[in-house]
């Protein structure tokens, strides 16, 4: 692990090691959820949420978990995270919730979340890992704002739900549709690495 | 709804990869040879059927009799992981054969957030046990044939000449945008 001092834990998390651009992670509900701003920071912060306790916590008892049922350990903290969110997004934001779908309880499958728990909570110290998963939900939150905006403007010109495109503007409805999601994100990945390509080649 | 517009709705229209968005990764990493791509759809079909059955059991006979349903994500997957090693160790006992075709992506199954979200879906859509059962059986179909799709679609992208950035990943996603874009065709079938 090159990276040394707190800024550089945090920081990767957003260009260089971004779970979605980068590490190809937590592809599912991207794709998901962003067809409104709205719901993609929801679900940005749902996993954040988890993804940050459940490093910090791992960490914490990593000295503790036998090796051989790390995984199974590491998914049931997981798990009593998830039903956390799942239970307060439920009594507090039931519109979002019900928006959100079945995607809320699935944070705990999100590849993100085990991946950060098996290559950094288990082998750093308890404030590392924090600052790591703080990082990397800040990627996974950024790329989730810039794709749910691209897609609501387009898509229904609005942003936030408040119309921000005259009525001369035909909202593009593959936009909102599965098809959308699929093909924004694929551009927006060769545009994140022709920017790596001209970074690296200069 | 009657159960052979429940199959093929679960296969063609509400197809797993391109209407819920489960098991994207998967779909995106075993899909570059279609051998490779039929025996991952075949393990997550014969998965999800299992699964099917047990999560619904689980679900109606411990979790709603007892009044635990807040525990329901740990349950369905701790009843996914185990389910998913024993299927395994069953595999490799009774048909080496079969082990050697399914092998390593049996256990990589258990992450794959369609099986999960197999278990959630038939229990939030309130599915009775038969409906469940066809519902998962209906699922594995549809993301076998997308997964296949895609690998046949991605060995004929080898010859093409696609923008450098765009390789790999990128394309893999325009091509399955366009994919769901297809399948939107079939929403008229049912109804």
């Amino acid at each position: 692990m090159p990276s040394k001092t707190a800024a550089e834990d945090f920081f990767k998390g957003l260009w260089l090691e971004n779970p979605i651009f980068r590490q190809m992670l937590g592809m599912c509900p991207t794709l998901a959820v962003t067809n409104t701003v709205i719901n993609g920071l929801a679900m940005g912060l749902a996993t954040s949420f988890v993804l940050v306790f459940s490093s910090f916590l791992i960490s914490l008892i990593k000295k503790f978990i036998p090796n051989q049922v790390r995984i199974a350990s590491y998914i049931v903290v997981i798990a009593s995270f998830v039903t956390i969110a799942d239970r307060f997004l439920a009594a507090y934001f039931w519109d979002i919730s019900k928006a959100l779908g079945p995607f809320v309880p699935l944070i705990v499958v999100n590849c993100i979340i085990l991946g950060r728990a098996e290559a950094f909570a288990s082998k750093n110290t308890v404030g590392r890992s924090v600052i790591d998963a703080l990082g990397m939900s800040a990627g996974f939150i950024l790329a989730l704002l810039v794709l749910s905006s691209i897609r609501e403007i387009l898509g229904s010109g609005r942003f936030l739900g408040y119309r921000i495109l005259g009525t001369w503007f035909e909202p593009w409805i593959i936009m909102v549709l599965p098809a959308g999601a699929f093909i924004t994100l694929g551009v927006m990945m060769a545009i994140s690495i022709q920017v790596e390509r001209k970074r690296k080649g200069r | 709804m009657d159960l052979v517009s429940l199959l093929i709705g679960a296969i063609l229209i509400n197809n797993f990869v391109l209407h819920y968005f489960l098991g994207i990764c998967p779909f995106l990493g075993v899909s570059k040879k279609i051998d490779a791509a039929m025996s991952m759809g075949l393990a997550v079909t014969f998965v999800m059927t299992i699964t099917a059955v047990v999560s619904w059991l689980v679900n109606h006979w411990i979790l709603i009799a007892y009044r635990l349903d807040y525990l329901q994500i740990v349950a369905f997957i701790l009843v996914i992981a185990s389910l998913v090693q024993l299927v395994e160790m069953f595999i490799r006992k009774t048909s080496p054969p079969l082990y050697q075709a399914m092998g390593i992506y049996l256990p990589l199954i258990t992450t794959n957030c369609a099986i999960m979200g197999l278990a959630l879906l038939a229990a939030l859509k309130n599915y009775d046990f038969v409906e469940a059962v066809v519902f998962g059986v209906g699922s594995g179909l549809g993301f076998t044939l997308a997964i296949v799709l895609m690998a046949a679609i991605r060995e004929q992208l080898e010859l093409a000449d696609v923008p450098q950035p765009l390789r790999g990943a990128g394309i893999a996603l325009v091509v399955a945008g366009i994919m769901a874009l297809a399948f939107l065709g079939f929403s008229g079938v049912i109804k």
